[in-house]
């Protein structure tokens, strides 16, 4: 099956091994998107390197900016003014909903709920547009910074979100109507593709797979990042961990991401986007026609680049899928010796076989969009 | 209260030969030979999650390789990462036999570092070609442009654009 079949969300090729229907073995051959990041981020600085998180798993853009950046901010030691960590935590559940929206769309075609993709994709579209707005790219940012964020927000953005988040629940509801009391939607996903929570965790799967087998680890209650601390949410957990689960928990995900939202638009402090260090973040404009130490600063920054002190951290953040993690080693020179991508579809694919023992050609299909994966993701 | 970290550490003993704390994350060294009875400790202890295993090449520098492990504990909400030096010609005891996740994470070390797995049931290639020759995130595996048909193109390798400069010294 595969590498270019349109249930594998991408260039996926599965080695099958069938006796009629059922399926003895499954082997998941991976790699034909293997474009070598990790190998690229180590040729580059640091700021240079921000353009390849969100190409890695480009489903989720903002939120594997914020990964890099909060990674390569822990290296630094600093951490960014509070104002930026708002709009970053704002644009990164916003991304989450566009990336659970995705998954909906892809879920419910590929099992000919035809109508619902361009439901979900519409809404999307609306946040793309947001982000667009807000960094000039609907999906290849490059708008968060190290130490803060390229500018400040357009005017209207807040009535935007809002707007796009006062219609959201209506919508969801509808589109929960769709599948969630739909036979055929219910007898294909529930019992299917059921991975215990004692697999899961022993295949290193992450993410709603691992909460829809009933594991209530998310990365932003287990280690709060980037201000998540501040805000309440739930972490929706599933009880069967199959498809059916794996469904109810993002679309709870989703209900939980505008309530963060929400709660963050409310309390987004003014104040700077950048922090103020001169060897981290370049100074700001009118600074350079009055201060020659400004202008060296600048040299030195685009020339050159940030130098942060020798050492390792592993950072991670909750992306869509699951754990994203990176994990640098710096030299001390302005470029990382080590930049390793912790990628969430990688594990999780890899317990793909265990979800489908003794399942159904049929079932593959809805087992693969059960875990979302991106082959960029995978494949790095 | 004592935290997962300090529980692992007092019951690995001896097996540590050193804690490197850097920015908050505890980093544990150890012996290559003492490598999977580390893990299994670590294993019963709480850390029943392995979220990565990667490996860092310090070429020119000896020994060559580090071999990374992180674990968290998923009810304890602890990370803990052990480090193994290993030299070039070193092999890795798998980790398989404790979690079949291993398997391809030390797939993955194996196809771009070269490090072998001792154990690995199924030790190939995995997101390069099968037929590809050497170890892509070696260091002495040079990152160039490929060669193009055009005349009077001077390929230029990304990493020339901003030269790397010399480590700091704070």
């Amino acid at each position: 099956m595969g590498p270019q079949h349109p249930a594998t969300h991408g260039v996926l090729r599965l080695v099958l091994e069938l006796e009629g229907e059922v399926i003895l073995n499954l082997e998941p051959v991976i790699g034909y998107l293997h474009t070598g990041f990790e190998k690229e981020m180590e040729t580059r600085t640091y700021h240079q390197n921000i353009v390849f998180p969100p190409r890695i798993e480009y489903l989720a853009t903002f939120i594997e900016e914020q990964a890099y950046v909060l990674a390569v901010e822990k290296l630094l030691g600093i951490t960014a003014p509070k104002r930026a960590e708002v709009i970053r935590l704002i644009l990164a559940e916003l991304s989450r909903i566009a990336s659970h929206l995705v998954y909906l769309g892809t879920a419910a075609i590929d099992l000919n709920v035809t109508s619902l993709l361009m439901y979900c994709f519409r809404d999307r579209e609306e946040i793309l547009d947001i982000f667009e707005m807000v960094s000039g790219q609907r999906m290849m940012h490059g708008y968060f910074r190290i130490g803060g964020l390229q500018w400040d927000l357009p005017q209207g953005f807040a009535e935007r979100v809002q707007r796009f988040l006062d219609d959201f629940p209506r919508r969801l509801d509808e589109y929960e109507t769709l599948l969630t009391d739909n036979l055929i939607w219910r007898k294909r996903t529930e019992g299917v593709a059921v991975l215990s929570a004692e697999d899961a965790i022993r295949y290193g799967c992450t993410g709603p797979v691992l909460r829809g087998s009933g594991v209530s680890y998310d990365v932003r209650k287990a280690f709060p990042y980037g201000g998540y601390a501040d805000y309440e949410f739930d972490v929706p957990v599933g009880s069967n961990g199959d498809a059916f689960d794996r469904y109810r928990v993002r679309m709870d995900e989703m209900r939980q991401s505008r309530r963060i939202i929400l709660q963050a638009l409310r309390g987004l402090p003014e104040g700077p986007i950048l922090v103020d260090d001169r060897k981290v973040a370049l100074p700001p404009r009118r600074e350079l026609v009055r201060s020659m130490e400004a202008v060296i600063h600048q040299f030195k920054l685009v020339s050159e680049g940030i130098h942060p002190p020798a050492g390792e951290v592993y950072a991670s953040v909750e992306s869509p899928r699951g754990e994203k993690g990176y994990y640098i080693v710096s030299d001390g020179s302005n470029r990382p010796v080590r930049v390793r991508v912790r990628s969430a579809s990688f594990n999780n694919l890899q317990a793909l076989p265990v979800m489908l023992r003794r399942g159904t050609v049929a079932d593959v299909v809805v087992a693969i969009a059960s875990i979302d994966i991106v082959l960029g993701d995978v494949d790095r | 209260m004592t935290r997962p970290e300090d529980v692992l550490v007092q019951r690995l003993g001896e097996a540590v030969v050193e804690q490197v704390r850097f920015r908050d994350d505890l980093t544990l060294i150890v012996p290559r030979e003492h490598m999977l009875r580390a893990l299994e400790i670590a294993g019963s202890t709480g850390f029943r999650l392995l979220t990565d295993l990667t490996a860092v090449d310090r070429h020119p520098a000896q020994p060559r390789f580090d071999v990374i492990y992180v674990l968290t504990s998923v009810e304890q909400h602890a990370r803990i990462r052990f480090m193994v030096h290993l030299a070039a010609d070193q092999t890795m005891p798998s980790a398989t036999s404790l979690w079949p996740g291993a398997n391809w994470l030390e797939r993955e070390v194996f196809d771009l570092f070269g490090i072998r797995f001792d154990g690995h049931p199924d030790l190939r290639r995995i997101l390069m070609p099968d037929d590809w020759e050497g170890h892509p995130l070696r260091k002495d595996y040079p990152l160039v442009e490929e060669p193009v048909e055009f005349k009077g193109h001077t390929p230029k390798v990304p990493s020339e654009i901003i030269p790397k400069s010399k480590p700091k010294l704070l």
